[in-house]
């Protein structure tokens, strides 16, 4: 396999940067693979916009930051304003329906994938697990890791007694990507 | 002897460097650390003071810098193994008690994740500016060693070799690292604490009455220690001083004093040699490299090596001392040299030095704030092939 580059991008406080971090360990813990995470550091990473970038690789990653993106997740306008742009051609997007309007900045090769993922969070008791449902969707949309890889990566991650609440969260989010990407 | 099981927190992390240092601190056996929490260094003493309660230790937050680095002094003579923490302007204030543990030979590593400066410069991003003011921002002429990781592993793997150079050597020890080292994630692996070599203090034998603080051999120039409360009558200070600890203001004591402080490492500098190469051997060009820089390079050689150039790569694990040897060997067979550094040119002064003008020496310089654009290297390394 070659570099695949991922960027996540969001508001600070939607769990931007944990969602990132599950991916990149699920990669490179829970699948054998090399996983390099670079975070937004500063004050976009306390309220305003931020991102995280993952690199996954077979390989020993060198250089570590993104430059040529492979697949975007974006839970906010802004987020996909400033990097839809930077999708390759063929790249991925997946967005937050209700949070994101595409528009023309993205290149028409992209693919897209939607979700109402903070209605399903919501729908589940608690809006703060959006970021578990996009995990989920990006696993079941990419398939870039094992479900079981995302899963464990993710209850390696939440908060000690949140697990339940999580698990049926990535449940979801996988689900509704694995049926999206299986429709025609 | 093996790490003591305690500060081994053995197994397969997603983990980045400030942590990870924090972790190879541990498991090296720091149990004192005095700072005051500096970005980006912060994360390094946050996880320290949240974890040292039930490894059994001390995390002091001071007042200042300049509190900080003479508090672990402290604790050093006391018995511990000690560390503290800082980025540029802290390091800046540190400085003076950079020469007391040189002078005193107090076992202490001092990590720096370095950001822009000068002065409060751009605190969340990186630079590698600090390369020299680590050797040479003290007053006075001295010895230091300083270390510089690429990863979150190396962040925990090198932190366990500064503290054992620390101990052979009884002098600072510098991890030099960076804002994306340390903020960087990835696997970082901690082995089981019987499979990480750990140097003891060197504590004396000898009884009281027999030991001399700073008594020395000729095959060892590394003096015995004790701690404080054993028993021992000792007296240390910042003043030139004889074997006993005790102030002399004579030339021949100063002489005598500061020729063995210098050449306990001077000495032993070709134990302190840790480059590693990669295609050196018959590159015209060779990328000369530390830290970050060095995985930035990784992207200009295999572009470079694409084009049919004949690349080395040659990079520094250990900054200070200087490899000198091993560059001015190399420097007969190759071209050139070139060597990005996230700073105006600062650690290629010293290749300089070693190179002599038997080969081309090309400085990339960055102002910092983010690391090099590979083609900035690339074109360097053309520039330098032809």
């Amino acid at each position: 396999m070659a570099k695949t580059e991922i960027r996540i991008g969001g508001l600070g406080g939607q769990g931007v940067i944990l969602c990132a971090s599950i991916i990149g360990k699920a990669a490179s813990i829970f699948e054998g693979k090399h996983a390099t995470l670079i975070q937004a550091f500063g004050p976009e990473a306390r309220g305003s916009a931020c991102s995280a970038q993952v690199s996954v690789s077979d390989s020993v990653i060198g250089y570590p930051y993104v430059t040529s993106l492979d697949m975007l997740a974006v839970m906010s306008q802004d987020a996909f304003n400033l990097f839809a742009p930077t999708i390759k051609p063929n790249g991925i997007l997946l967005y937050e329906e209700e949070l994101v309007k595409l528009n023309d900045r993205l290149p028409d090769s992209v693919r897209r994938y939607s979700i109402p993922a903070t209605r399903f969070a919501e729908e589940l008791g608690r809006r703060l697990v959006l970021n578990i449902v996009m995990v989920g969707f990006f696993a079941g949309v990419t398939k870039l890791c094992s479900f079981e890889a995302f899963r464990s990566a993710a209850m390696d991650s939440v908060p000690k007694g949140t697990e339940d609440l999580n698990l049926k969260a990535l449940q979801k989010g996988y689900d509704y990507g694995v049926n999206y990407s299986q429709q025609p | 002897m093996k790490a003591d099981t305690s500060g081994v927190l053995t197994g397969v992390h997603f983990m980045d460097g400030d942590h990870a240092a924090c972790e190879g601190a541990l498991a090296a056996g720091c149990r004192f650390v005095a700072g005051y929490p500096i970005t980006p260094s912060t994360e390094v003493v946050e996880r320290f003071a949240a974890r040292i309660p039930k490894v059994g230790g001390v995390f002091i937050q001071m007042e200042d810098e300049i509190a900080s680095s003479i508090a672990i002094q402290g604790a050093a003579w006391g018995g511990k193994k000690v560390m503290s923490v800082t980025s540029g302007p802290g390091l800046s204030l540190m400085m003076e008690h950079i020469g007391f543990a040189v002078c005193t030979e107090t076992p202490s590593v001092w990590v720096d994740v370095q950001r822009c400066g000068p002065s409060t410069g751009l605190p969340t991003q990186p630079a590698q500016q600090d390369m020299q003011q680590v050797k040479w921002g003290s007053h006075g002429d001295y010895e230091i060693i300083a270390l510089s990781p690429n990863s979150p592993q190396e962040c925990f793997d090198l932190m366990i070799t500064a503290f054992n150079l620390s101990e052979t050597y009884r002098c600072p020890v510098f991890f030099m690292m960076d804002e994306v080292v340390g903020h960087m994630t990835e696997r970082v692996v901690i082995p089981p604490a019987d499979q990480i070599e750990i140097t003891p203090r060197k504590f004396t034998t000898k009884a009281p009455s027999e030991f001399v603080l700073y008594a020395t051999t000729q095959d060892d120039l590394v003096p015995e220690m004790v701690k404080a409360g054993d028993g021992y009558r000792i007296h240390t200070t910042g003043l030139t001083h004889d074997e006993r600890g005790y102030p002399v203001m004579t030339v021949a004591v100063q002489q005598k004093m500061m020729t063995r402080l210098i050449d306990k490492i001077r000495n032993n500098v070709h134990k302190l040699v840790d480059v590693r190469t990669d295609n050196c051997d018959g590159a015209d060009v060779v990328v000369v490299s530390y830290g970050i820089t060095s995985r930035i390079a990784h992207a200009a050689l295999d572009e470079a090596r694409a084009k049919g150039l004949k690349v080395g790569h040659a990079r520094l694990v250990i900054c200070w001392p200087f490899p000198e040897a091993l560059f001015r060997e190399m420097a007969s067979g190759v071209k050139a040299f070139v060597f990005p550094e996230i700073n105006m040119g600062q650690m290629v002064r010293e290749l300089n030095r070693a190179v002599a003008g038997k080969a081309k020496v090309v400085s990339v310089p960055h102002t910092g704030g983010t690391v090099h654009e590979p083609e900035v290297i690339l074109n360097a390394i053309m520039e330098a092939a032809r």
